[in-house]
């Protein structure tokens, strides 16, 4: 089995809503100097192969139209 | 008319759906029936209603997983065959994940639930679901939300715009989560699929304070008795 991770953000361009809050919360908690926060979601998985991991990223579990995603394979 | 409503685990607005087929058709219990996500036979009936919710509680992101159930294979098919569709809050959602509608619904502006009444602004959209509407009339339904905000890339979005598949946009002043071009609700470019963020299904009844949504389920049996174009 082949073990993956599939990193999913928003796409350039599109405010990341969530991003926006956390960075908001950052100075009442004292940190300073920290801009352009963006997040998204790990999505890790075991697959027979790789041959169809686009695909599925394409039709669930990435939205193309707001999100851009990047697959991983971890060896061993 | 008889409205099949989608019922899929962690839908919660269905019975408020059913209740405004029921009145938009007479007041007859026959007139709408649940549709549980798991049936793929929609014979008899002609309308669906794809309600709101966190259909599958909104896994992974809103509609993603809905789109997979067989009900919505089933839609898929009766929208192709030109019934009319209308998707309301995570229905629309559904539907723009399913492919059925154009576009995303993205998390509101300000990252809040929205739970308030709003004034909407009827489209030029070509849609059995407007027929007993007329473009620029406002209407005043409840908006309820987390992520409502409409974003299309410029290239759909034109294309939205220029194909007049804009169904509803929030007035002056009530965009309530970022909506690009204030677009409350598209439909497709056949004009019988609809979908809208904010609730029509809340407002068909006096006590609610509107009755400003019930025109959009009567539409469709106006449409089929040469109502108003």
């Amino acid at each position: 089995m082949i073990q993956a991770r599939v990193l999913i953000r928003p796409k350039e361009g599109i405010l990341d809503a969530q991003g926006k809050a956390v960075e908001g919360a950052l100075p009442a908690l004292g940190f300073e100097g920290i801009e352009h926060v963006r997040v998204g979601r790990i999505v890790e998985l075991q697959a027979e192969s790789i041959d169809r991991l686009e695909e599925l990223c394409e039709k669930l579990l990435a939205n193309p139209l707001i999100e851009d995603y990047e697959i991983e394979t971890i060896t061993g | 008319m008889t409205w099949g409503v989608l019922q899929f685990p962690g839908s919660c607005d269905e019975r408020d759906a059913l209740n405004a087929c029921q009145i938009a058709g007479g007041g007859g219990p026959d007139q709408a029936r649940l549709v549980w996500h798991e049936e793929t036979d929609l014979s008899g009936l002609d309308g669906i209603v794809v309600p709101g919710g966190f259909s599958y509680g909104d896994y992974l992101r809103a509609g993603a997983i809905a789109r997979f159930s067989p009900a919505m294979t089933a839609v898929a098919d009766f929208a192709a065959a030109g019934g009319p569709v209308l998707g309301i809050c995570n229905g629309f959602q559904v539907l723009c994940e399913s492919g059925l509608l154009p576009g995303a619904l993205l998390t509101n502006e300000r990252t809040r639930f929205i739970c308030r009444q709003g004034d909407l602004v009827v489209g030029e959209a070509d849609s059995p679901f407007l027929t007993g509407l007329e473009a620029d009339q406002t209407i005043s339904i409840p908006f309820k939300h987390q992520s409502g905000r409409f974003f299309a890339p410029p290239e759909l979005l034109d294309r939205i715009e220029s194909n007049n598949q804009v169904a509803f946009r929030y007035a002056p002043g009530h965009n309530p989560n970022g909506s690009v071009n204030d677009i409350a609700g598209v439909t497709n470019e056949a004009g019988n699929v609809l979908g809208l963020m904010p609730h029509p299904e809340h407002a068909v009844e006096a006590f609610s304070g509107s009755t400003d949504g019930l025109a959009i389920f009567q539409g469709p049996a106006l449409t089929a008795t040469g109502g108003a174009a």
